[in-house]
């Protein structure tokens, strides 16, 4: 019953980590998370929904506030790398290496 | 046979403050070392004044021992339980000990008196004192100890006096290469003496004298000849007999009252004394005491041959020393009759050996510190009191009859010939190169022409240094005869180390005793037909093969060279290219390979963040793969 829930959580979880490992852009590559993070949503509250028990979606929520902090400091961070470096592409802010 | 009398406690009267006699010197020393510079101005007469009061209290205890019957000389003083019932500080004042204290306060005044105006030049002329007091309290710590412990402390603490003293001009590198030298050679010794004690400690569960010679007659005949030996290999260290020899003839770089207290009438006794004391063993080792015996008698010849050949008037005494020490370690290998001889022996060669010494220290004071005899000649008739006292040393020590020597030498080699004929007759050729090398040195020294550097004023030595000479000539005149005749010290001698059942008597005109008169006949005759009537060259010949033997010490340097010294250096070239190449390559290898491997594994680290999202992905992957295959088990 729950089986395509959990199908197409699948898919916009594979979407996201697609989207995350192939664009450049900070912004794009971060709705990806985005995505990757309410896929998963979907699947706890679907685990939560199969088996009578409230704590998947519980999760959820906190998921949601993490993801909420998360974009709060990972925008932060782009708009100020924006500014400094006049690029959004993740391959430009390659300094922290060997 | 009398045995030794038994050890009694006694804590009456000086011998009470016996203990005195030790720590007066040690005083001094202390005083004169860590005083410094402030001490300079009155630093030896402290160190005189040390020394005499050490022989006083020696004096006195002396005679508090001569008013007690016989049987009641051995006390022992306490003075301090260190272990109680296992280790205690203790002295053993006994006639062998007081007789060794009274040789070294007594012998040791003189020199420190003579040593004023010898060393009067020398701007150290305090530590010198300083280090003189320290060896006259090692020394009697020695011989005064009632145990192997003590007595081994004492056996170091001389051992580091004569390193100070004989590196005492350490700016001379011979100096001080001498004195590590006898330092090293000494620490063979002293490790056969330390795993002797050891020995002894594990067969009886004591190092106390008392304890471990009522003991020793019941112990394994193994276990005693194992002891005998180590204990004969650390006396062979410290009196400087063969095998380990070779460091007595450098230790002549000392000042030349140090070769006189030291390196010729005390220190180098030692061994003597401690193959005496330990007589217990030895009579109970029969192997061991052979040993002793053939060990003197190789030592007594090899030091005459050195003594033939040495033109430094220093080092032929030193060759002299050895075999002299030789004939005392014969004597101490013959048992109780033999250490009566062997120790009187060693008080009289105290004697006339330190009052030679001390006269050739004050004919090289008088000859600018000339050393080599083919540079003296004709010295008899501008030094006639150093000359005169020389040649009474002299005709000591060569056995004329009636002077010292004569009898205490004799004894020896009449002893050794009831024991054994080879031993006796070589110890009679040894008297007869004694003839020998002995006249040479004083032909050489005080007659024939004048052989002196330019510039040089050869001229008597202050009264300060002549005195002592003078009272050390007296001793090496009568000294002899008053203890051996009539058996007297053998007599004051036995409650410490016995008395045979026969007494020996002295037959002045026994064939050993005639044929050892003819041979120094021989031998004197002979050099005077050599140095005395001959022209001395002032470069010496090149000599023939026995000459060149001799003058190289028999070759023991280079013999101690190829078997220890080559084969340390190789060991210490192995260790070295083992520790660079072997331990420094192994750490130096691991930290290289840890360093290469992450210097390519940090290339990892692209700085593309999508690269490192992949790995993250796939690690999770991984995870999860790894969880589900888990699960599905």
């Amino acid at each position: 019953m729950t089986t395509h829930y959990l199908v197409l959580s699948a898919l916009l979880f594979a979407i996201g980590a697609i989207g995350v490992l192939t664009r450049r852009n900070a912004i794009v590559v971060f709705m990806c998370v985005e995505l990757m993070l309410n896929a998963c949503n979907l699947a706890f509250v679907t685990f939560a929904r199969q088996h009578g028990n409230l704590d998947g979606q519980i999760i959820a929520f906190f998921v949601m506030v993490v993801a909420a902090a998360e974009v709060v400091i990972g925008l932060a961070i782009i708009v100020m790398i924006f500014r400094t470096r006049r690029s959004a592409s993740v391959d430009d802010a390659n300094l922290l290496k060997y | 046979m009398q045995s030794p009398a038994e050890i009694v406690p006694h804590s009456t009267g000086v011998v009470g403050v016996s203990w005195l006699m030790i720590a007066l010197p040690l005083l001094g020393a202390a005083i004169l070392l860590l005083g410094g510079r402030r001490t300079d101005r009155w630093g030896h007469l402290l160190g005189v004044v040390m020394s005499l009061a050490s022989f006083v209290v020696a004096v006195l205890a002396f005679v508090q021992m001569l008013g007690l019957d016989p049987g009641k000389r051995r006390m022992a003083v306490e003075l301090y339980q260190f272990i109680p019932g296992v280790a205690n500080i203790g002295l053993l004042i006994d006639p062998l000990s007081i007789s060794f204290a009274l040789l070294i306060t007594g012998v040791g005044s003189l020199i420190h008196i003579y040593s004023i105006g010898y060393m009067s030049h020398d701007p150290d002329r305090r530590r010198f004192f300083a280090y003189l007091n320290l060896f006259v309290s090692a020394m009697l710590l020695l011989v005064l100890s009632d145990n192997y412990v003590g007595l081994f402390i004492g056996w170091e603490g001389v051992g580091l006096a004569s390193y100070l003293l004989i590196g005492f001009w350490q700016f001379k590198p011979s100096a001080a290469v001498a004195a590590k030298k006898a330092f090293i050679v000494n620490r063979v010794g002293d490790f056969g003496l330390l795993i002797g004690i050891f020995t002894i400690w594990t067969t009886f569960g004591s190092v106390a004298f008392k304890e471990v010679f009522e003991a020793a007659p019941g112990a394994q005949q193994n276990t005693l000849t194992a002891i005998g030996l180590l204990l004969l290999l650390g006396a062979c260290g410290k009196s400087a007999q063969l095998p380990l020899q070779s460091w007595l003839l450098d230790a002549m770089e000392g000042p030349t009252p140090v070769s006189a207290l030291i390196h010729a009438a005390t220190m180098v006794t030692a061994g003597v004394y401690l193959v005496v004391r330990s007589g217990a063993f030895f009579e109970a080792a029969p192997t061991a005491q052979l040993v002793v015996t053939i060990v003197g008698v190789a030592t007594l010849l090899a030091g005459a041959i050195i003594g033939c050949a040495k033109d430094d008037i220093k080092k032929g005494l030193a060759g002299s020393t050895m075999s002299q020490i030789g004939y005392m370690m014969l004597g101490a290998g013959l048992g109780p009759v033999g250490y009566a001889f062997a120790i009187a022996h060693l008080i009289t060669h105290g004697f006339f050996k330190a009052n030679m010494f001390l006269g050739a220290g004050s004919v090289m004071h008088g000859m600018n510190d000339e050393v080599n005899m083919r540079k003296y000649g004709g010295l008899f008739s501008v030094m006639k009191v150093t000359a005169i006292t020389f040649i009474i040393g002299y005709l000591a020590i060569i056995g004329f009859p009636l002077l010292s020597g004569y009898f205490t030498k004799d004894g020896i080699i009449e002893t050794a010939m009831e024991h054994n004929q080879i031993l006796g007759w070589l110890a009679v050729v040894g008297a007869g190169i004694t003839g020998f090398y002995m006249s040479r040195m004083v032909f050489m020294t005080f007659f024939g022409k004048r052989r002196w550097e330019d510039g040089a004023h050869p001229h008597e030595s202050p009264a300060v240094m002549t005195v002592p000479l003078i009272i050390l000539s007296i001793g090496s005149i009568f000294l002899g005869g008053f203890l051996i005749l009539g058996n007297r010290f053998m007599q004051f001698l036995a409650p410490a180390v016995g008395l045979p059942e026969e007494l020996p008597s002295f037959h002045p005109f026994s064939v050993p005793g005639l044929a050892t008169l003819a041979l120094v006949a021989v031998g004197a005759a002979f050099a005077w037909f050599r140095y005395g009537a001959a022209e001395v060259p002032r470069v010496a010949p090149r000599g023939s093969f026995l000459t060149t033997f001799a003058r190289r010490d028999l070759y023991g340097d280079a013999l101690n060279e190829a078997l220890f010294m080559r084969p340390g250096q190789w060991l210490t070239r192995l260790a070295v290219f083992f520790d660079n190449r072997g331990i420094d390559g192994l750490v130096n290898g691991l930290a290289a390979a840890i360093g290469g491997t992450s210097g390519r594994l940090r290339r990892v680290q692209t700085g593309y963040v999508r690269s490192y999202a992949l790995s993250i992905l796939f690690g999770a992957a991984v995870v999860v793969g790894a969880l589900l295959y888990v699960g599905n088990m």
